[in-house]
């Protein structure tokens, strides 16, 4: 019979058990009948040949029972029966436990779905990210991404390979679809062939698309995104062989990629397929992400080693024009560092995460040390109960279980109660985290989550039991038994929770420096001039305007004036004038060498990169940015295409010394441009955030002759006003921009403010995690602290009581009393100091402007929490020396 | 249940003397009481509801197995019957427990001391 029909037939065979018992006696009766017993005789003398029925019946159903398992299930009864005794230990246990399971199982499931789950495509583990740095190439430096793919490089890689499956390249856009509804501005993604076979993620309808679809001037053809696909066609098979108009220009839809679907990490509208003209393709335009997938047992070294070899491939079969040296960029020193996908998606948050994590898991030692505290002081009034359990014969292992039992079932509630807790931070971090961050749409409580609370709550009941046991389970009952009704204890009694004590301060305080730590991170970087003054009063929106709708360049600045001027006219508009792309906007940028005319450039080298800007009049004093030296440009200038040009301070300073002495120089991208007389001197702009230094950049005209001028398509409107993100203002603005064209679309409708929170968002998020950390560390803390003071002021209130009464001053007993709990804090303080001072050495990424040492942090932290852990104690002792020593006598 | 009875029997007589007594021929509860008690000629003193608890652990080690059925006194009860791995059981508890008795009967016998 196995386990589970027996326990399914369990209560059938008790059932048939007592008949066969019952049936017995009533044979054995009516035999004792026959032979002539009155029916009462007979009953009696039968039950007392049978014997003590029931407990017989209990001892053959014992057979059948596990008696290990009935003894846990008991134990379990009786432990929830003495938590429902004590509601209000209980609850406090409870709750202290769920709000530390609770934080940490949150942050761990971000950590889990982020960090450790692979990427949701098919064997993930192969997909690399083709990843190169340029040592050789000043000025690369400043690129998050390291140098970047050129067309030719695509081709070069991935005809000549021998180390990968497929391989390709992308990059993402924005592109206008008109004839839907409304004008609309998509999140394009370019893909080259090989990207879709190398993420092998298989369409949800139609085809993907493929090498056929990249000839040039062939067939145009684009695949939708789910929800682009759900939101203007409704999900119907039929959007499948229809076109769509992007940018002016119709594409047949060949296929719909599956819901969640991304590049990396790049959410899109549309996907269009590369196509490059091959034959005219040059060296440069190191613009594109490489992506690939590994062919089975090639390591990343054999990888890179199969790039490296190919770049002299790449070089020798194109080059950059006429005359120009393919060699030239063996001086970059291009180095293949392909890294896994994954670490690609994932970024520098990684370490925030950890940090987080590993805060949160400071705090549930806080929460666990509080629960031990409040098992102490229970197991303490116990004591009887427990010694008189093991007189009556309880072994020491039974009654070691009863008390872990009780406890690890309290951390168990506490989990539960700590999970839903969870389910609903989840939503809070998803919510409050920085928007950047990577797999968002992952994030889920999944079994390794639940896991993880199993596996915490498990283990901290298992802690915070332990102690009380091994205090007190090892004693003999006769000592614990003879403690009874004395309440003057021993000093050993208390070092446990001592120790408790010490321990919280410490950790408090090692919380309480990092959280003060990124509150002067935060001041550090509010006080940093970005480049831009007044950002909540900043509008803006990005405009493009494609060839196929506008096919001369000037036409385009003169369109993008006219549209400068509308804005101009609205109510309350003080002025407005536009970019290529706002600082911190996030959009990649044009990068290139410039060279001043008074310098010599020895053959073979290539000067730094710089980045480059397309700038209107008027849009250095709409959004706040200083001119340090000399003037802007004029519209005069842009459309008499004059050779005139702004470089930032932080450049002319490089070039000349001094931002007046650039004033008057000439510069020029390369010789086919003529020489472009610096007018201006701007002052730097933190362009990648506040953290990052402030590139040099140049800021040239929107139209300019020569090197990759033209005019700029798309650009960034800003629009300085008081009405900057109201509805009223962006349904005007919306119409000034239909007044020039109905067919132009706005896209990142957003105030500077928005920006710039956004480019905030990682130190914010961090500085609002640490901070919770440590106010929920702080208030444990002083519970902590509260609560042993005044139990031990309960304890010693006799002992007061009878120093009060042979005359010892009040002033004197409450010294003695704060003396302990401040001895027992600046022990606390002391550890906690020395921890962090080598913790916080963890976060020096986390951080700007402060160091992770830094003097005023510490010193001001350890004087709060010395301050606070001293009142703690400051009330129980006020209330022992109120009592009235009588009182306090007779208490006994 | 009477001091005596349980001071008397050894682990697993009881259990032996069923299994044995069905061995003959199977029996229900009440009829292996009887059975047990005329044949010990009443010198064992066994309470009849120990029986239970003995066949309850016999029935869990498969050595025996039970049918419900009607009795001659028309009365549902539960017939034991041995199975083949209860006869087995006996002969090796039988023949082990004759060694035992031997070695204490070798012990008690006269004049060794």
């Amino acid at each position: 019979m196995n386990w589970l029909s027996q326990l399914l037939s369990r209560r059938r065979l008790y059932r048939e058990l007592s008949e066969e018992m019952q049936s017995h006696l009533d044979e054995k009766i009516e035999q004792l009948v026959a032979d002539g017993m009155s029916r009462e005789e007979a009953r009696y003398a039968a039950l007392r040949e049978f014997g003590n029925v029931g407990l017989l019946e209990e001892k053959s159903r014992d057979v059948w029972a596990w008696p290990r398992i009935e003894n846990l299930l008991s134990d379990i009864r009786y432990g929830l029966r003495a938590l429902r005794k004590n509601p209000l230990f209980t609850i406090v246990a409870l709750l202290t436990i769920a709000i530390g399971v609770g934080a940490n199982t949150s942050v761990f499931a971000v950590l889990n779905s982020v960090l450790l789950r692979p990427l949701s495509y098919p064997k993930s583990d192969e997909l690399v990210a083709l990843h190169q740095i340029a040592p050789g190439a000043a000025g690369l430096a400043d690129f998050e991404n390291g140098l970047l793919l050129s067309p030719s490089m695509y081709f070069t890689y991935a005809e000549h390979n021998c180390t990968f499956q497929s391989l390709g390249i992308w990059t993402a856009g924005i592109s206008n679809v008109t004839g839907l509804s409304e004008p609309e501005q998509v999140r394009t993604i370019f893909v080259s062939d090989g990207v879709l076979r190398a993420l092998n993620v298989p369409p949800a309808v139609g085809r993907w698309l493929s090498q056929s679809d990249q000839v040039p001037h062939g067939p145009e053809r684009v695949m939708l995104s789910y929800g682009y696909w759900q939101r203007r066609f409704g999900g119907t098979q039929t959007a499948v062989g229809q076109n769509i108009m992007l940018d002016s220009r119709p594409r047949e839809i060949i296929g719909v990629m599956p819901k969640g679907f991304q590049i990396v990490s790049q959410d899109f509208d549309v996907m269009v397929p590369f196509a490059f003209e091959r034959n005219n393709l040059s060296l440069a335009g190191f613009g594109n992400y490489g992506i690939a997938r590994l062919k089975p047992g090639i390591t990343i070294s054999q990888a890179n080693a199969d790039m490296a070899r190919m770049l002299p491939i790449w070089m020798d079969s194109w080059s950059n024009g006429p005359g120009q040296d393919s060699h030239i960029y063996e001086t970059w020193k291009i180095t293949p560092t392909i890294h896994p996908l994954k670490q690609e998606v994932i970024g520098n948050i990684g370490e925030l995460l950890w940090v987080v994590m590993g805060t949160i898991g400071v705090v549930m030692l806080i929460a666990c040390a509080n629960v031990t505290n409040l098992l102490l002081v229970r197991v303490e009034a116990r004591q009887q109960e427990l010694a008189l359990r093991a007189a009556l014969g309880a072994g020491w292992a039974r009654i070691v279980r009863i008390l872990l039992l009780e406890s690890v079932m309290l951390a168990m509630l506490g989990g539960l109660v700590g999970m839903a807790l969870a389910y609903a931070g989840v939503r809070l971090l998803v919510a409050m985290g920085p928007s950047n961050l990577p797999r968002l749409n992952e994030i889920s409580l999944d079994g390794r989550t639940v896991g993880f609370t199993l596996i915490v709550s498990v283990l901290s009941g298992l802690f915070f039991g332990l102690i009380p046991v091994l205090k007190y389970a090892g004693r003999g009952p006769a000592a614990a038994l003879r403690s009874e009704g004395r309440t003057t204890i021993g000093r050993e009694r208390h070092s446990a929770r001592n120790l408790l004590v010490i321990g919280q301060v410490a950790m408090a305080l090692i919380l309480l420096v990092s959280a003060g730590l990124m509150i002067r991170t935060f001041r550090a970087l509010r006080t940093v001039d970005p480049g831009f003054s007044d950002p909540q009063h900043l509008q803006l929106l990005r405009i493009s305007i494609p060839d196929s709708m506008v096919a001369e360049p000037e036409r385009v600045t003169r369109m993008q004036n006219e549209i400068l001027n509308k804005f101009a006219a609205i109510r309350e508009v003080k002025s407005a004038g536009f970019i290529t792309e706002m600082p911190m906007e996030g959009f990649e940028s044009g990068w290139d060498q410039i060279f001043a005319e008074d310098r010599v450039y020895p053959a073979g080298t290539i000067p730094p990169l710089r980045l480059y800007k397309h700038i209107a009049p008027g849009l250095l004093q709409t959004v706040g940015t200083k001119l340090v030296a000399g003037r802007d440009i004029t519209w005069n200038e842009v459309y008499g295409i004059r050779p005139v040009v702004m470089i930032s301070e932080n450049l002319a300073r490089e070039m000349w010394g001094t931002p007046s002495a650039a004033i008057g120089k000439y510069v020029r991208e390369d010789p086919g441009m003529p020489w472009h007389e610096v007018i201006g001197v701007v002052q730097d702009v933190r362009e990648r955030g506040i953290q990052e230094k402030a590139p040099e950049i140049v800021y040239w005209a929107p139209m300019v002759k020569g090197g990759f001028g033209g005019a700029m398509r798309t650009v960034t409107f800003a629009i300085r006003s008081r009405r900057a993100g109201t509805e009223s203002f962006l349904n005007e603005i919306r119409e000034a921009v239909w007044s020039v064209n109905s067919n132009l679309p706005l896209a990142s409708v957003r105030t500077m403010q928005q920006v710039y929170d956004k480019s905030l968002a990682r130190t914010s998020f961090t500085l609002v995690m640490l901070g919770a950390a440590a106010a929920m560390a702080l208030s444990l803390g002083i519970i902590g602290i509260y609560g042993v003071m005044s139990y031990t002021v309960s304890q010693r209130q006799r002992e007061i009581g009878i120093r009060l009464a042979l005359g010892a001053q009040h002033g004197h007993v409450l010294q003695m009393i704060l003396q302990q709990g401040t001895k027992l804090t600046l022990l606390g303080v002391a550890i906690g100091i020395g921890a962090a001072l080598g913790l916080t050495r963890l976060m020096t990424h986390l951080l700007f402007g402060v160091s992770a040492n830094d003097p005023l942090t510490f010193a001001a932290v350890s004087g709060l929490l010395t301050l606070i852990a001293v009142l703690a104690c400051y009330i129980p002792a006020r209330r022992a020396i109120a009592v009235d020593p009588v009182v306090a006598l007779r208490y006994e | 249940m009477t001091k005596a009875a349980q001071r008397d029997l050894f682990p697993g007589a009881l259990e032996m003397m069923i299994l044995r007594t069905l061995k003959r021929q199977q029996l229900h509860g009440y009829a292996l009481a009887q059975h047990i008690k005329r044949a010990s000629d009443d010198v064992l003193q066994i309470e009849e509801g120990s029986l239970y608890p003995a066949l309850q652990r016999l029935l869990k080690q498969n050595l025996v197995k039970a049918e419900w059925a009607t009795s001659s006194t028309n009365r549902r009860v539960r017939i034991y019957k041995l199975t083949a791995a209860g006869a087995k059981h006996l002969e090796r508890e039988v023949s082990s427990f004759e060694r035992m008795l031997e070695g204490i009967t070798r012990v008690l016998a006269p004049g060794e001391l």
